[in-house]
Order: structure tokens, then C-alpha cells, then sequence
């Protein structure tokens, strides 16, 4: 993969051994300003020693890691400068409060007097955390323990900032502050995330990569991830059921269409009708599908052109052996 | 610098956040007490020093300070704050050192609280100040070889019973070294030579030399020198770890 030259993360043929287990295997990917990249794969895919070897927490086995020029092996502190990391579960000094927590890392990071307390101020404020800062942090619950780990990891405005499940635990309101604040960031830094949570990729990510048993597998904007689905442009309709009976045949019928799936759904019918490859930004279908339907009375409750589904594409590209299995699957 | 400070206050810090500080050096303070009073005979001997109390230092420290120095590493390793200390711009020594000299400065906290031994002693009679003194500064020389010991065995496990364990045995060998139940299993075999250096590898020996009230450069050296290697030990030990 080629590194832009406005890179701010540059992965090289990344390799990670323990023992005989291969947990990374030839990871190649870069991250610009104003990137967010997802990392999406099952569990013991390889997201998190991934980040951990970028954040310089584990040394990779092979391969190079360079943020913003320096090169991890060679300016470890250089570059861990630059970093903000928020690991998996936010670890924090459970004994201390949020505020001793963030005093003790702007301490660490070399922020002094007034400076200290303004980056604490504004990480506080942005992590929506200034009612709990008097408690200990193991007293808190998981929510703002996470946001208290978000708060150390956004504290010195780092120009790289790297996160492991960071809305994983928390309450949907939460999820939506903490996607919110990872938008408001993003025009100025680099920002890996991990999630196994879809939707947010699509929320919240300019790019994903697909990572299955140490390997990227997909590589592209959630559109292009998406336009890999087999739903991608199929158009999708529901109707009262009992208006349903040969309505499969007609859709098939019509010109263009490849197949037609039908499932029951309560008292409705949900039908996807899929075009041949290469159908890209062809509207003609669903127009067509709509005219018939006026045509033959069809009380239409929905119909839409599928943009694609990215859980369909995970789990073929994740699990290929299951990929029959998806096609009988009902959204 | 700066960062090994930060560690260090935060570790100290956390000795008092808990109540481990406390029962530490509740235990402490009573056990060194007891120990003096009623196992040394302190009363019976009708002299005004302290023996009897540092006498039992070394076999107090045995089980106390692999109590404190189990959880250095291992408990970060155990909660994951590992993961953020080694992701922040810490140089690895930093962090080794700011650790370790926290648990140093708490364990000499306990150590300094038992001054009330040492205005007893000057009460009921005339001590030797100087030997008091000396007998102190080993004491507290002592405590930074078995927790540094302590600190290198405790980044090998994530489980502190067995940062615990280990250490316990390890500090054990150490403080026995020049004892018979060490170097009768080597006298059969070994040369003087390597007797003698194993002997001269014991805490005992030091720490008498010392509370003979002389502090001897070389007893000096060797706790310094025993607390650099474990220490180099312990950063040795968190790299590799690193490497996986």
C-alpha cells in the first residue's frame, strides 16, 4: 500500500508472533489528517495487538511503524508523544479520581501550572465528566469510567489518536456523545478506532479496514465496503401479505433482474429484488418496480434501493465458509 | 526526570489511597515492637541499644516487603494500566525507578515510625546514638534490596501470590546466604572461594556489619549494587515482555 504523503500513521508489513500463534500477519496501512479508519473484525482478529504495537505498548515482530515521521523502534517517546490511546476497557488507577488521574497523566506528559489545568479543563468538558470528579474512579460506572479513559487520551491534543472499542458498555445516549466528540476531532488528527458495532463505521468512519485472523481482508470507504455486499442496489420492498401471492413471479420477470428473495414478516411480505453485477447507479429498477406496483394496486409499505449491508459483507469476508448460509438471512 | 516524579507521586499516592498502607504499617509497627520485646528480650538484657529490635529486621522484611513489592508490577499487569504506563513517553527506567523508590520512601515511612523504640531507649538509659544511627540507614539499605528483588519478580507474573511466593523465596536465599543452611550444602564441594563469595552475598552479614555501627563503603556497595542489577532486571524484564 502506498503511504500519502500527508500521512500521519504509516504501518509497513506489520507482524505480530506469540510463539507459534500468528496474531498479526502482514498488517500495510496509513492514516492522513482528517481520517477516521475503522478496524472491524471477530474477536482475536488481531484489532488490538495491532493498536497496541502502534501505540508502542508491544513490539512488533516484524515491520515498521512510523507517526507523524518517527519511527516507533528508533523515537519511541517521540512519537508516543504525538499518540493518544485509549486501550481496551479504559484501565485507569482505580484508587485515584478522575482528577488526580488527569493531573497525574498531564504530569507525565509534561503539561505544567496553567497549561495542565486548561488541558484538563477542556478534556473534562469534552468527555462531559466534571460531575464525578471527585470520586473514585472504581466507584464509577462503566460509562464514565470510559469517558474518564477518552479524557486521558484526548488530554494533551494529540495529533494521533488511537481507540480500542471506545463506545463498547456504553448506553446509546453515551454512544452518541462519544461519536459526536470523535466528529468534532476528526478534522485535525488522525483517529484509529476499533469497533465491532457496524452502524458506527458507517457513523463515524471515513475508512475501514476488514481484519480477519491477522489479515486485512477489505480495505475502503464504508460506500466502497458496502458496494461489496450482494445487496448493494437491490431494491427491497414490503407489502400487506395478503397481496403477496405471485408477486415473486412478476418481479422476476421484469427485465434486468437476477433473483428474487421473499420473506414472510408478520403480516407482511418482504421481497428483495437483486440486479446483476454492474448495476451501479441504475435507478430504472425501483422506477420500474414503482409503476407496477401503481399498475397492479399494490399497497407498497416500503421500497427502497439497498445501499448494501455491511454485516453481510463482514461475515463473508470474515467467515468465507459461511457464505451460503447469509443468503438465507432476513435484514 | 519529570516523568519518573509523576510515577513516583502517583505510586506513593496510591500506598495511601488504600487501606494496605495502613495495615502495613500497623503490622509493622507491632510486629517490630513484639518481635523486640518479647522474642529479643529487651527488657531482659538490661542495655540501653536497639539489637534486639533490628536483629529481627531482616526476618520482618522477609515476608513484609515482598507484600509491597508484589503488586508494583504484577497488579498493572493484572487491571491493564500496564498498557497505558507503557503507551505514555515514559522511559522504562522512569518508570522502574519511580516505582521502586516510592515503595522505598513508603516502606522508610514505616521504618521512621518506629522512632518511639529510639526515644524509649534513650529514656530509660544512654544509647549509642551513632550506632542507632547506622543501624537505621542498613535498615533501610536492607528493605531497598528485597524490594527491588521484590520489583523485578513481580514483573515476570501478572498474579501477585505468586509475585509473592517467589520473592518470599528468593529474599529468603539472600538473607541465608552466609548462614549453614546455605553454605554447609556447598562446604563439601565448593572451593573457599566461591564459598566466600556466596557468603558475602547474604543481607545478614551486611546488615550486622552495619548495626556494629560501621558503615562500611563496601556494605554500602553491595546493597547498592544488589538493588542496580534487580532494577536493571526488572526493566529487562518489562522490555521482553514487550517483545512478547
Amino acid at each position: 500500500m502506498t503511504a500519502a504523503s500527508n500521512s500521519m500513521i504509516a504501518i509497513g508489513n506489520l507482524v505480530k508472533k506469540f510463539g507459534p500463534f500468528t496474531a498479526v500477519d502482514g498488517v500495510s496501512f496509513s492514516v492522513a489528517k482528517g481520517e477516521v479508519l475503522g478496524f472491524l473484525g471477530p474477536n482475536g482478529a488481531g484489532k488490538s495487538t495491532t493498536m497496541k504495537m502502534v501505540t508502542g505498548y508491544l513490539a512488533p515482530t516484524e515491520g515498521s511503524i512510523s507517526v507523524c515521521g518517527h519511527k516507533m523502534d528508533e523515537e519511541t517517546l517521540a512519537a508516543q508523544r504525538l499518540i493518544g490511546y485509549l486501550p481496551e476497557g479504559a484501565p485507569a488507577y482505580t484508587d485515584m479520581t478522575p482528577l488526580e488521574f488527569l493531573r497525574f497523566i498531564a504530569n507525565v506528559r509534561g503539561l505544567k501550572g496553567a497549561d495542565a489545568k486548561a488541558a484538563i479543563d477542556r478534556a473534562v468538558a469534552r468527555t462531559e465528566i466534571g460531575g464525578v470528579l471527585e470520586q473514585a474512579i472504581d466507584t464509577l460506572s462503566k460509562g464514565f469510567r470510559r469517558r474518564v479513559g477518552l479524557a486521558q487520551a484526548i488530554l494533551h491534543d494529540p495529533a494521533v489518536l488511537i481507540m480500542d472499542e471506545p463506545t463498547d458498555g456504553l448506553d446509546p445516549n453515551q454512544k452518541y456523545a462519544v461519536r459526536k466528540l470523535i466528529a468534532e476531532m476528526a478534522p485535525e488528527k488522525a483517529i484509529i478506532i476499533s469497533t465491532h458495532i457496524l452502524e458506527e463505521v458507517d457513523a463515524i468512519c471515513t475508512r475501514a479496514l476488514i481484519i480477519d485472523r491477522g489479515q486485512i481482508v477489505a480495505d475502503g470507504t464504508p460506500a466502497q465496503l458496502m458496494a461489496r455486499s450482494r445487496y448493494h442496489n437491490a431494491v427491497s420492498l414490503i407489502m400487506p401479505a395478503a397481496q403477496s401471492g405471485g408477486v415473486a413471479e412478476i418481479l422476476g420477470a421484469l427485465p434486468g433482474v437476477a433473483a428474487v428473495e421473499a420473506q414472510p414478516r408478520g403480516e407482511d411480505a418482504a421481497f428483495t429484488v437483486f440486479q446483476p453485477q454492474g448495476a451501479e447507479g441504475d435507478t430504472r429498477l425501483i422506477d420500474e418496480i414503482a409503476n407496477l406496483a401503481k399498475e397492479k394496486g399494490w399497497t407498497l409499505r416500503t421500497l427502497y434501493r439497498e445501499p448494501g449491508r455491511l454485516d453481510e459483507v463482514f461475515r463473508r469476508l470474515t467467515r468465507p465458509d459461511t457464505e451460503t448460509d447469509a443468503s438465507g438471512e432476513a435484514a | 526526570m519529570r516523568e519518573m516524579w509523576a510515577i513516583f507521586k502517583r505510586e506513593l499516592q496510591g500506598y495511601f489511597a488504600t487501606p494496605l498502607a495502613y495495615v502495613f504499617i500497623i503490622i509493622f509497627l507491632f510486629c517490630t515492637g513484639a518481635f523486640a520485646f518479647y522474642l529479643g528480650g529487651y527488657f531482659e538484657r538490661e542495655q540501653a541499644d536497639l539489637k534486639t529490635f533490628f536483629d529481627f529486621h531482616p526476618w520482618l522484611y522477609l515476608f513484609l516487603i515482598p507484600a509491597v513489592a508484589m503488586r508494583l508490577w504484577a497488579e498493572e499487569r493484572r487491571v491493564g494500566t500496564i498498557e497505558l504506563l507503557l503507551s505514555l513517553p515514559v522511559p522504562l527506567w522512569a518508570a522502574v525507578l519511580g516505582k521502586f523508590l516510592a515503595a522505598w520512601v513508603f516502606v522508610g515511612i514505616a521504618l521512621a515510625l518506629t522512632f518511639p523504640m529510639w526515644l524509649t531507649v534513650s529514656y530509660l538509659g544512654n544509647p549509642d546514638h551513632g550506632v542507632i544511627l547506622a543501624s537505621y540507614i542498613g535498615s533501610f539499605l536492607m528493605a531497598g534490596g528485597y524490594l527491588a528483588i521484590g520489583s523485578c519478580l513481580s514483573a515476570i507474573t501478572r498474579n501477585q501470590v505468586i509475585a509473592f511466593v517467589v520473592s518470599v523465596v528468593v529474599c529468603f536465599l539472600f538473607t541465608v546466604s552466609g548462614l549453614p543452611i546455605v553454605i554447609d550444602f556447598f562446604a563439601v564441594w565448593a572451593p573457599q572461594a566461591v564459598i566466600t563469595t556466596i557468603a558475602s552475598f547474604s543481607f545478614l552479614t551486611h546488615f550486622d556489619a552495619i548495626t556494629r555501627g560501621v558503615i562500611d563503603l563496601r556494605d554500602m556497595l553491595y546493597f547498592a549494587s544488589l538493588m542496580g542489577v534487580w532494577l536493571v532486571a526488572t526493566a529487562v524484564i518489562v522490555d521482553m515482555k514487550k517483545a512478547g
